[in-house]
């Protein structure tokens, strides 16, 4: 049988830890008391002594693995440097948040492990019990880790962003042991340049749909966006019809957002969509047809065209705005 | 060039999900491939494609562990153009992704393939594990979410792109290799063969249907069933599903008549702006 230790994977800059992170610590924290032993975090890559101290404010311990051939999150280098931290603290759980990162490197711990993993997990039940939505969140699925060491990625949406703790805990090297990237590496990220917040950190998203029609079209829902200081969204339809790059998808297959204010714009709601913003606290739906379900989620729909509302929606809230 | 792609039948992912007594309830419900799946079928199809003479370079082998009506989706594969189909019948309830990623690796000892290619998850359990954990069984490189695959004229490497959360990120890897497919790699130019398609060509953009041609075809490919028993692959399970429930509903939100009356809403009563 493990131990009583939670392992935490922190991703970070080399300097500071990701705020993407923040509700992993959160569900992580949730488990600790549930294994009743401490929580580790663990960060992994390349010059992040600094990043490792940031990080020791929010949980009991840190390991640190700090290797040249680790800079980037390749699944083939870092699960091994996760079993090896597991059976180091001997820890009963390994969670992340689902970040791309902790979707793909978590499996194949949990491959190399032989442990049974829970994904997107929404609460921590128990210290194998764990409440996950499926069926592009449809249902929501109770599951049981029959494994010794439970693995899961966490709903970054579903758990508070954590904050640090009194009384800082130390960090600890890790050696990694043999790195072999088993012929894979990273050439480059293509980042996405933006200003704006992240979407799925943003507290408004307004997003678009296939009834913009065309890439140009997206310029008033930025101005809106901008307004409001949030991200900017799309629907799979929006994406794949090229108007926007793929990373601004909001749904089963894209990322999961949870705002205050969610602007679903020209957007009819497939449930693939819905499955990637219902939990935002207040929605509002444009759409010209009054039978889209979208209308059906959201607080406050209006049946018009986005070309004769947005424009004047951008001027009225300028006008609450400038009254204070 | 051979190419497994092992796919899942979902329950129409656009139905209403009918959540009742603590299960998802099924009956009466329509199959159909899982979407990540079908664009993997597609991408593979592309690697074999557009060489000199039009002739397709290479094999595309379609798995599926499921019950034995599975065998409908296998047969609309074969349609699309893969070569042969292997079902494994068995009980998709004595499944989680762990167990279905060591019957397929029994399968890959078998058929020894150059390339694994699935889709990212599978829309139903939405686990996105398997392609990872069987890279993981293997000990093979794991190339996930991907937006598009370059196959290297030697057939050794490909340059691939994946989707993650910052943007859009470029490896190498090295073959024999799992790779998982994301939405983008259906586009035009998303998946090439270095040796045999020239940079110029370009496929539709969307995944192929079966064609007349592909289904009078696939009545003489080899639609092979196993056991999944004979398989002799050990263990069970790791995680159990206790209980499903529905999501709780939304409460029902108002229509407005106008954007002064939005606004208005938006300011005075949900105060958000």
């Amino acid at each position: 049988m493990p131990g009583t230790a939670t392992l935490v994977l922190l991703e970070t800059t080399t300097t500071n830890l990701r705020s993407a992170s923040l509700p992993a610590i959160s569900a992580a924290r949730k488990l600790a008391q549930a294994n009743g032993g401490p929580l580790v975090g663990i960060v992994i890559g390349s010059g992040i002594g600094a990043a490792a101290q940031d990080v020791a404010r929010y949980v009991d311990k840190v390991l640190c693995c700090d290797n040249a051939a680790l800079a980037a999150p390749l699944a083939e280098t870092w699960a091994p440097v996760l079993v090896a931290a597991i059976k180091k603290i001997d820890a009963a759980a390994l969670v992340a948040s689902a970040t791309s990162t902790g979707k793909d490197v978590l499996p194949r711990v949990a491959g190399l492990l032989g442990a049974g993993m829970a994904s997107e997990i929404v609460a921590v039940t128990g210290a194998k019990t764990f409440r996950r939505p499926s069926y592009a969140g449809n249902a929501l699925t109770d599951v049981e880790v029959l494994t010794p060491v439970v693995v899961a990625t966490v709903r970054q949406t579903e758990f508070p962003p954590a904050a640090p703790v009194a009384g800082a805990g130390g960090v600890e090297p890790l050696e990694p042991g043999s790195i072999d990237t088993l012929g894979s590496e990273f050439v480059a990220l293509h980042a996405s340049k933006s200003a704006r917040p992240d979407l799925t950190e943003a507290k408004v998203v307004v997003s678009g749909g296939r009834g913009l029609k065309d890439a140009a079209n997206f310029k008033v829902l930025e101005e809106l966006t901008d307004l409001l200081g949030g991200a900017l969204g799309a629907s799979r339809a929006a994406c794949d019809a090229g108007m926007v790059p793929n990373d601004l998808q909001v749904g089963q297959t894209g990322k999961v957002v949870a705002p205050e204010l969610y602007f679903a714009v020209g957007i009819s709601g497939a449930i693939q969509h819905l499955a990637g913003m219902k939990s935002s606290k207040v929605i509002v739906a444009i759409n010209k047809d009054p039978e889209a379900p979208i209308f059906q989620v959201a607080d406050y729909g209006l049946c018009a065209t986005w070309e004769s509302t947005v424009p004047p929606l951008i001027a009225q809230i300028k006008a609450v705005k400038a009254a204070g | 060039m051979k190419i497994l792609v092992p796919c899942k039948r979902v329950p129409n992912p656009d139905l209403k999900l009918k959540v009742a007594n603590g299960s998802v309830e099924l009956a009466g419900t329509t199959w159909q491939v899982n979407p990540f799946d079908e664009y993997a079928v597609e991408a593979a199809l592309r690697l074999t494609e557009k060489g000199k003479g039009g002739e397709r370079m290479g094999e595309v082998v379609v798995v599926s562990i499921g019950p034995k009506d599975t065998s409908a989706q296998l047969k609309q594969l074969l349609a699309m153009g893969a070569n042969r189909a292997t079902l494994i019948a068995g009980d998709d309830s004595e499944l989680d992704p762990d167990r279905v990623a060591r019957i397929l690796r029994a399968v890959v000892d078998a058929e020894k393939p150059d390339l694994v290619i699935m889709g990212k998850q599978a829309v139903d359990g939405d686990d996105n594990q398997v392609g990872q954990i069987l890279a993981a069984a293997l000990g093979w490189p794991q190339a996930t979410f991907l937006a598009s695959i370059l196959l290297a004229a030697d057939g050794k490497t490909a340059t691939v792109t994946r989707e993650v959360d910052a943007g859009v990120e470029e490896r190498h890897v090295r073959l024999p290799a799992i790779m998982t497919v994301d939405l983008r790699i259906i586009g035009k130019k998303a998946v090439r063969n270095e040796a045999l398609a020239p940079a110029t060509a370009e496929w539709e953009d969307t995944q192929r249907l079966a064609s007349l041609k592909g289904i009078m075809a696939a009545k003489k490919k080899e639609l092979r069933e196993i056991a999944v028993e004979s398989l002799g692959v050990a263990g069970g399970i790791l995680v159990k599903t206790r209980h499903h429930e529905a999501p709780p509903a939304r409460k029902a939100g108002v229509k407005v008549a106008s954007v002064e009356e939005l606004v208005a809403k938006l300011h005075n009563e949900a105060k958000v702006i």
